[in-house]
């Protein structure tokens, strides 16, 4: 034992807890209750325990799979959205009649596949991680068996996914032909050699990974699957699979492009230039105009992974560090958006549309006032934690020289509040003409909300240990 | 390491914000005491703004009571806070004004109250944020923070069509702002490339030399936002909107402070930090301004309703402010400084004396009244009063202002201080003939006969306001002493700065110009 397999401790956490999940729903009565979210939340801790022992110390297993401080830290933003969503997907379950121990199971196995994604270093790891990742969560978008909506959701999105990762795969496929090796470290000295003058191969493996990569951050024009996907899962699954995949494959979109293919910088720059533009331009244009309170957060997901291009495309330190504190930021709030929503959709009425929010003031004001919170952080209001990640994500634009698409970030974070502000107007200034029927809220979901607009606050205001750590998670690695 | 008296000041109305959030109980039974919690804090923050300016050394034009800790050293941003001659009066005006508006809406805001309390001084916290912050990041947190306790204020409490103004107000001041944002990184940015560190530190952003093409759109992006938040024509449409919907705390607020950010902006940061292109745009602004001036006057004339024709008179007033900073000298700058607080006071006044016919008749359209003279003849007098400070009556507060700005622009171009001039006699009619459509004559209308006159809360409320505009209009020295060796600092280092390069001045506009055109409206 020299700590070979160190690097790789927090997913196997994750995963013994989703195996034991899944054994403990085999012995349970139909009926019975389990705390089987708790075991769950123990693997995740058992994870967050192993990731702050490996801070710092860059191993690796194996050559594949590399705890350096950026894996480190989104390995850490996942351990924060998976409790997070542990804890509002109770509500979800019960009322749904789901089966727990399945459901927490997909989603420990998905959080698992997750990690490895952001801390593979080969390009078949990352592979393998994207689709145990995207099965689990194929399945939890369906997982409502007797729901039309939630069954064409995962068939869309499924179909969908697989293209996508046949053209992940076509690119790693030319990417290996040329370089003989699929270990990032190699690739980048092999597109460091070749930078000069690239081949068509090279053009054609680089343009197959990015389609492939677009499509799992849901970047424009491969964003089709997302308002459709988002809208018939569950609210709980929507919740963890826009912050949890978005997270994972921007970390792995990140280390891919600036290692590996940062020497052909210069080849995908525009590309990722223009796929930022359209991500931000349609995502917040296309959300002023739903009227289904899920599909406007989808496509304000869409716009938020605009900004996480403009990170990625500006490719300095500050960008890099913008995308970590971003993903964070992001995470965090977009869960407590999707978990209001999880809350107050009730078997009954699914109080979907925007109209539904009417007197929620009236009714449930702490609800009313943590949405607001979220929803005020998503459009980039200080002294929450969406305005310190837009303005990090806007400094390195403007420090890469990207005037133009910070201008294009500002002016579409103006017309997203738009869409933010329509809720708000529901929920505080318009009275609900039919008596309104929000089921009652457990505690343990509260909770977490509470946490997450603390966690909002907290980033929003004292930035500076997290935003430190950011700094240091990418100095480690490129 | 002395008491932070600035840090206080700013943060006494947010703990008192969440002392009201541990108020529990219905709203009939918990609404006396949150008024009260709140109507305390207020004037507690009141009485702080008293000892700081009665501490303030008011020969100096330095930054006073400065404090200064870092924040995010990473990237240069620190809290650094202080005050000089001009902030320091905004400061007392602001916890002025707030008392009065929470005592103005005693009993007008009915639902709620707990929020409404919470709201008002969240708002005031971020107002006086604003006013003290020397590092361009903490000025844009402050800057973005106060909108949204004044978008609910607008949109929970206002009148019918709140939702559209409140609504309108957010995205028209953000959109202003985000350009700002930008600009501000980008001169971080440039700090960086100069010295190799970066910094918001407005002292030391002063002093970088920025290129002059950088300096025309930096200016540009600046000016975009305290133009918007002035208004300054053509930008003021959300302006009338927001002022009719809002509460009567909301419009008191908005006019007496709010609309003054705009132009300590451009005092503070636009005009001192790009001199170059300020004076190659003072020019415009100055026409514009006085188009505002002239435009809101006439505008404000046809207006039926009182609460629009004050706030048309505000981008009237709000013209000559911003008249007198363009012409960037002693008299313009000073006058302007000074007309923001005293239109914050005259302005302020007159919407609480509209909240209080409104809340009698629970209408603000002048044809319904009339008369109302012989009813309520104490509320008529302190209307009248007001009505000639804002007019500018030699012996209240508006008239010194004025006359310093129009002395200021006369000497900078005399056609400027002629057109400006019409808008004195312009305010004078429009104000003067509300006057007497509201209060003299017959009573037309018989539900007038019956209102009752100023109650001791109005009294308590309306008293200070009329105290001060005579204060300031017969010993204007008391306040125009703190406030001139920090407009004298700041205009030497313009003049200065303009001066140095005016070579380059003279090469480079030529070729912007097509650029500055493109963005002008």
């Amino acid at each position: 034992m020299n700590g070979a397999l160190n690097a790789i401790v927090p997913m196997a956490c994750v995963t013994a807890a989703g195996i034991a999940a899944m054994v403990a729903e085999s012995f349970r009565d139909p009926g019975e209750r389990m705390p089987i979210a708790g075991l769950g939340a123990v693997g995740l801790i058992g994870a967050a325990f192993a990731t702050i022992l490996l801070w710092n110390h860059n191993s690796s297993s194996f050559g594949l799979v590399s705890a350096d401080n950026f894996g480190l830290f989104v390995t850490g933003t996942l351990i924060v959205l998976g409790l997070l969503s542990l804890a509002i997907s109770g509500p979800t379950i019960e009322r749904e009649r789901l089966p727990g121990g399945e459901y927490y199971a997909l989603m420990l196995f998905a959080t698992a596949g997750m990690m490895l994604m952001a801390t593979a270093t080969d390009l078949l790891v990352i592979f393998l991680a994207l689709e145990v990742m995207s099965l689990a969560v194929y399945v939890l978008t369906g997982i409502r068996r007797d729901s039309p909506a939630s069954t064409e959701a995962a068939f869309k999105y499924f179909l969908l996914g697989a293209f996508s990762s046949a053209f992940f795969l076509y690119g790693i496929a030319f990417t290996y032909g040329l370089a003989g090796t699929t270990r990032l470290d190699k690739i980048g000295h092999f597109m460091a050699a070749q930078a000069m003058s690239p081949t068509l191969m090279q053009m054609l493996a680089l343009g197959l990974l990015i389609v492939g990569f677009a499509f799992k951050v849901a970047a424009v024009p491969f964003h089709m699957w997302t308002p459709d996907a988002y809208e018939g899962a569950p609210p709980a699954v929507t919740a963890f699979m826009s912050t949890g995949v978005k997270a994972a494959a921007f970390a792995a979109f990140v280390r891919v492009f600036l290692s590996a293919f940062e020497p052909m910088r210069g080849n995908w720059s525009d590309v990722v230039w223009v796929l930022a533009a359209a991500t931000m331009i349609v995502g917040t244009v296309a959300g002023v105009t739903q009227s289904s309170v899920k599909r406007m957060l989808a496509y304000s997901s869409i716009g938020h992974g605009g900004y996480l291009l403009v990170a990625l495309v500006s490719g300095n330190e500050f960008g890099k560090g913008a995308v970590l504190f971003y993903l964070l930021t992001y995470a965090i709030t977009n869960i407590g958006a999707f978990g209001v929503i999880a809350l107050l959709d009730s078997a009954d009425r699914p109080n979907d549309q925007v109209k539904d929010y009417a007197g929620l003031w009236n009714d449930h004001p702490v609800l009313a006032a943590l949405m607001t919170i979220f929803l005020l952080s998503l459009g980039g209001f200080p002294p929450m934690a969406g305005f310190i990640a837009k303005w990090y994500v806007f400094s390195a634009a403007v420090r890469a020289g990207y005037t133009g698409l910070a201008i294009i970030g500002v002016l579409t974070s103006v017309i997203s509040v738009f869409f933010y502000l329509r809720i708000v107007v529901q929920m505080y200034m318009t009275p609900s003409d039919v008596p309104a029927q929000f089921p009652a809220v457990p505690k343990v979901a509260a909770a977490a909300l509470v946490v997450s607009a603390i966690l909002i606050f907290y980033l929003g205001i004292l930035p500076t240990r997290v935003l430190d750590l950011a700094a240091a998670s990418i100095s480690t690695i490129f | 390491m002395s008491f932070p008296i600035l840090t206080s000041i700013v943060a006494l109305p947010v703990v008192g914000a969440f002392l009201l959030l541990l108020v529990k109980g219905d709203e009939e039974r918990s609404a006396p005491l949150v008024r009260n919690i709140a109507l305390m804090v207020s004037v507690l923050v009141f009485a702080e703004t008293l000892l700081l300016w009665a501490r303030f050394n008011a020969a100096s034009s330095d930054f006073q009571f400065v404090e200064r800790h870092a924040w995010m050293p990473a990237f240069g941003i620190e809290y650094f806070v202080g005050v000089d001659g001009i902030s320091l009066l905004l400061l007392v005006l602001t916890a002025f004004l707030t008392p009065l508006a929470l005592l103005g809406s005693w009993e007008s805001v009915h639902k709620q109250t707990k929020a409404f309390s919470i709201f008002v001084l969240l708002l005031e916290s971020a107002m006086m944020g604003v006013f003290i912050s020397l590092d361009l990041f903490l000025f844009y947190i402050f800057w973005d923070a106060m909108l949204v306790p004044m978008y609910f204020l607008i949109g929970i409490w206002g009148y019918d069509r709140r939702i559209y103004a409140s609504i309108k107000f957010m995205l028209y001041t953000m959109a202003g702002s985000v350009l700002m944002l930008l600009a501000i990184l980008g001169l971080a940015y440039l700090h960086y490339t100069a010295t190799g560190g970066y910094s918001f530190d407005l002292l030391k952003l002063y002093d970088l030399q920025i290129d002059l093409h950088l300096q025309f759109w930096f200016f540009l992006a600046f000016a975009l936002a305290f133009a918007i938040k002035v208004p300054l024509f053509p930008f003021h449409t959300w302006l009338p909107d927001a002022h009719v919907e809002a509460p009567t705390a909301g419009s008191v607020i908005l006019a007496g402070v709010m609309l003054k950010m705009g132009t300590y902006g451009l005092v503070r940061f636009a005009f001192p930090l790009f001199p170059e292109a300020a004076a190659y745009f003072a020019p415009a602004l100055a026409v514009l301004a006085v188009v505002g001036i002239i435009y809101g006057a006439l505008v404000a004339m046809v207006q039926p309703d009182m609460k629009k024709l004050v706030a048309y008179s505000s981008v009237s007033h709000l013209g000559f402010v911003v008249l007198g900073i363009t012409a960037m000298n002693t008299q313009g700058v000073s006058g302007a400084v000074y007309q923001m607080l005293s239109h914050g006071i005259s302005t302020g006044g007159l919407f609480l004396i509209v909240g209080m016919l409104s809340d009698r008749r629970h209408t603000r359209q002048i044809v319904e009244y009339g008369g109302l003279k012989k009813i309520t003849p104490h509320l008529v007098a302190a209307f009248l009063i007001i009505t000639l400070a804002s007019i500018g009556l030699p012996g209240l507060n508006g008239f010194v202002g004025e006359f310093l700005i129009l002395l200021g622009a006369f000497r900078w171009d005399p056609r400027l201080a002629a057109f400006a001039a019409t808008g004195v006699i312009l305010s004078a009619t429009y104000m003067l003939w509300m006057f007497q459509r509201v209060n003299y004559g017959p009573v037309t209308n018989e539900k007038n006969a019956t209102l009752s006159d100023l109650q001791p809360r109005e009294w308590v409320v309306i008293v200070p306001v009329i105290a001060v505009a005579v204060l300031m209009g017969v010993l204007p020295n008391l306040f125009l002493r703190p406030i001139e060796p920090s407009v004298e600092r700041m205009l030497n280092h313009y003049h200065q700065a303009v001066a140095t390069r005016v070579q380059a001045n003279r090469e480079r506009p030529a070729s912007d110009a097509p650029l500055a055109r493109r963005r002008q409206p």
